[in-house]
């Protein structure tokens, strides 16, 4: 490796002796791409003209009044497939056609990451395999459909908790036994290195768009960038531009599920403790002895007991802040801002929403705070409607 | 024999793990060296499996630590990871089980597990706690050469026979990589008969014979093979490319989840199927040693 994929003291590359030929190449191969100005020519044009980018920034009038603050939402839902997802599938996939690849193969939870390396697939002309939980292949079922629709493989992983950890774990297993042919499309800035890096490259556009649109249109920078972090790609996109700035908070939302209290949740930064798994070293939700335990959020893309090593140097550091907000406040957020903005936000995003919501009146009015609006929600229609009957009704 | 294998400060000649491999190479044959799941299908059974291994002649015995996420095993293995954690095996029980094989057995112990086991008990703290329950060798699986720097450094702080650094080889390994290897590799060179995951398979690779050449010419350890070597035929197939020893864990733990689960469990059998597998799996290492190489050939 050239580089360490060190965040202080968390990252590296943890992968068994086999796939590190396939890292190395891969890192080489994208450190390469990112000094080669046609690479960057061709994703960027991908990304405008089929992909819709820029997304819009979004000055939200009805969540400005409520907060007591400017608040701003980037509408990453508005991205092609519904979620920031595809910045990274499409860098990934255009990757792998540079080093000769001929199969994309990724994990999915929700199902979202499956259909945006599916889509990049048909786009590319490169056959895709999705290694996806049987109980996530259950309950995401038109996920399951639109990933076939565009051509992909679906296999249902029925080993360990059979959700998103065991996905991953079955994609690096099918990985070592196709190095030399597939490409492992990585959904999150999480696992090895050097995917970490290589998909907040992908997603810092998030973020350099925010800075761009706010210097045009009042010169200045945010007050607070927030978003949800599941393994935490989205956040990492929109933090990434602001890091350098210590003047911006960047607040990170965690899933808390039932509660922090009830230990039925996904908040790792929050309640969990540094570990490895899937290849780097990060908070992880784990045992007292080191077993890795299941993470639950009503948001499929938020249920992953592990999140990126950045985000855990961040908060070491103190550079980053780490919030959370519980099912039933993101379910609440998802029907407050349908009927205030007209916006249907994903569940995954209606976390970032809800833990904004929640700061209302801690603002100075002129304060600008902007929420990655990482998805669009119609994907969790039946589920979040089903939760809401559940508890007696629309909030 | 104290010179055909170059001295070497982090895998002394001394340690009983290559000791055993090369007593074995020495009498004509290879070490065969099964894998296990400690706790599968319980602690008590796992105690009987390794008798039975003993009883056919296994020269050194490998155990795997449960873990809940095994990305470098095959089903049958994880499969038998979530046996042993269902019934509740931790690090722990595994570092006293292993203290009371040592009490029955010399045969060395070789541990293949996944790093956070290691980490959450305390890097240093694991050393010794293996050390001291009779642990010779350890393999973390998801612990490559550039990240291995602490590992070794914490075993080497607290227990100097223990050999922490036995690292992986497969046909993917460049001859650089493989240099690097043999600055700090120790014990046992682990080499991947195919690429891919642990498991059973139907042929050796076929181009294990030139491929372990190239790790004996630039790696100064003996050669044991492992990944797929499932039958008699698998291991006179890899003796024949030039193994100094042989690993075999799938076949062995289908046979304990064949005979040692479920309502038909029957104890008895399971060890009688698992001496009788380990016999022909040794019988099939007696003898082979370097059979199929030149008249000048030597331990390296
Ligand atoms: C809309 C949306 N937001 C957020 C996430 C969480 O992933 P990350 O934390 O990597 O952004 C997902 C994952 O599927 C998603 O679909």
């Amino acid at each position: 490796m050239q580089l360490s994929g060190r965040f202080g003291p968390f990252g590296g590359c943890f992968v068994s002796e086999l796939l590190i030929p396939a890292l190395e190449e891969m890192e080489s191969a994208w450190l390469a791409a990112r000094e080669d100005s046609a690479f960057k020519a061709e994703l960027d044009d991908l990304l405008a003209r089929w992909a819709g980018r820029p997304t819009p920034l979004y000055r939200a009038p009805a969540l400005s009044d409520t907060i007591g603050c400017e608040v701003y939402l980037k509408r990453e839902d508005l991205l092609h497939g519904g979620a920031h997802k595809t910045n990274n599938t499409i860098g990934q996939a255009l990757l792998a056609k540079r080093m000769g690849r001929t199969q994309l193969i990724a994990e999915t939870g929700a199902g979202q990451h499956g259909v945006a390396t599916a889509m990049a697939g048909a786009l590319l002309g490169l056959n895709v395999r999705v290694f996806m939980g049987a109980k996530d292949v259950a309950r995401q079922q038109p996920n399951v459909r639109r990933m076939q629709l565009f051509g992909a493989e679906v296999i249902p992983v029925e080993s360990g908790s059979r959700s998103l950890k065991d996905a991953i774990n079955e994609t690096l297993r099918y990985w070592t036994e196709t190095v030399a042919t597939s490409f492992y499309v990585f959904g999150t800035v999480a696992g090895p290195h050097p995917y970490p890096s290589i998909v907040k490259d992908f997603q810092r556009v998030i973020g350099e768009e925010i800075r761009a649109d706010l210097q045009a249109e009042l010169g200045r920078l945010p007050t607070a960038v927030m978003a949800c972090v599941g393994g935490g790609s989205n956040a990492m996109g929109a933090f990434a531009e602001f890091v350098p700035h210590p003047e911006v908070r960047l607040i990170g939302v965690e899933p808390a599920g039932h509660g922090l209290e009830t230990g039925q949740h996904g908040a790792t930064l929050i309640a969990g403790r540094p570990g490895c798994v899937h290849g780097s070293i990060s908070y992880l939700l784990q045992d007292d002895v080191g077993q890795v335990l299941e993470a639950h959020s009503i948001s499929a893309g938020l249920d992953y007991p592990g999140v990126g090593p950045e985000h855990a140097w961040l908060k070491e550091q103190g550079r980053a802040q780490y919030v959370s907000a519980t099912d039933n406040e993101a379910l609440d957020a998802l029907s407050w801002l349908c009927r205030n903005e007209g916006i249907l936000p994903a569940l995954e995003s209606s976390h970032a929403v809800a833990a904004a919501m929640k700061t209302a009146g801690q603002w100075q009015a002129e304060d600008v705070l902007v929420i990655n609006l990482s998805g669009r929600g119609d994907k969790d229609l039946a589920h979040a409607i089903s939760a809401m009957d559940a508890r007696g009704g629309v909030a | 024999m104290s010179d055909v294998y170059p001295q070497r400060p982090d895998s002394t000649p001394t340690n009983p793990l290559t000791q055993c491999i090369r007593a074995c190479n020495d009498r004509g044959d290879g070490a065969l060296m099964p894998f296990i799941v400690i706790g599968d299908p319980d602690l008590q059974a796992t105690h009987a499996v390794v008798d039975a291994l003993v009883a056919g002649g296994a020269d050194i015995l490998e155990f795997g630590f449960p873990f809940s996420d095994p990305p470098a095993d095959g089903p049958v293995i994880q499969a038998a990871d979530v046996r042993a954690l269902n019934n509740g095996t931790t690090p722990v029980d595994c570092l006293a089980f292993i203290a009371e094989v040592r009490a029955r057995h010399d045969h060395p112990i070789a541990l293949l597990l996944y790093y956070n086991l290691v980490l959450q008990h305390g890097q240093e703290r694991f050393f010794r706690d293996a050390a001291d329950a009779g642990v010779d060798a350890v393999l973390v699986a998801d612990v490559p050469l550039e990240e291995s720097g602490p590992l070794r450094a914490a075993a080497a702080s607290v227990a100097d026979r223990l050999i922490s650094n036995v690292l992986i080889a497969s046909e993917l390994s460049t001859d650089a990589r493989l240099d690097q290897v043999a600055e700090v590799a120790g014990g046992y060179l682990y080499a991947v008969s195919r690429v891919g995951i642990t498991g059973e398979q139907q042929d050796v690779a076929a181009g294990l014979q030139s491929q372990l050449d190239r790790f004996r010419r630039r790696v100064p350890l003996p050669v044991l093979v492992g990944f797929g070597i499932s039958s008699p035929d698998h291991v006179s197939a890899a003796m024949a490319a030039g193994a100094d020893g042989v690993i075999s864990g799938s076949a062995i733990v289908r046979r304990i989840a064949q005979f040692g689960v479920g309502p038909s469990r029957d104890i008895d059998k399971m060890s009688a199927a698992v001496t009788s597998f380990t016999a022909d799996m040794k019988a099939a290492t007696r003898g082979t040693w370097r059979k199929a190489r030149s008249a000048t050939s030597s331990h390296l």
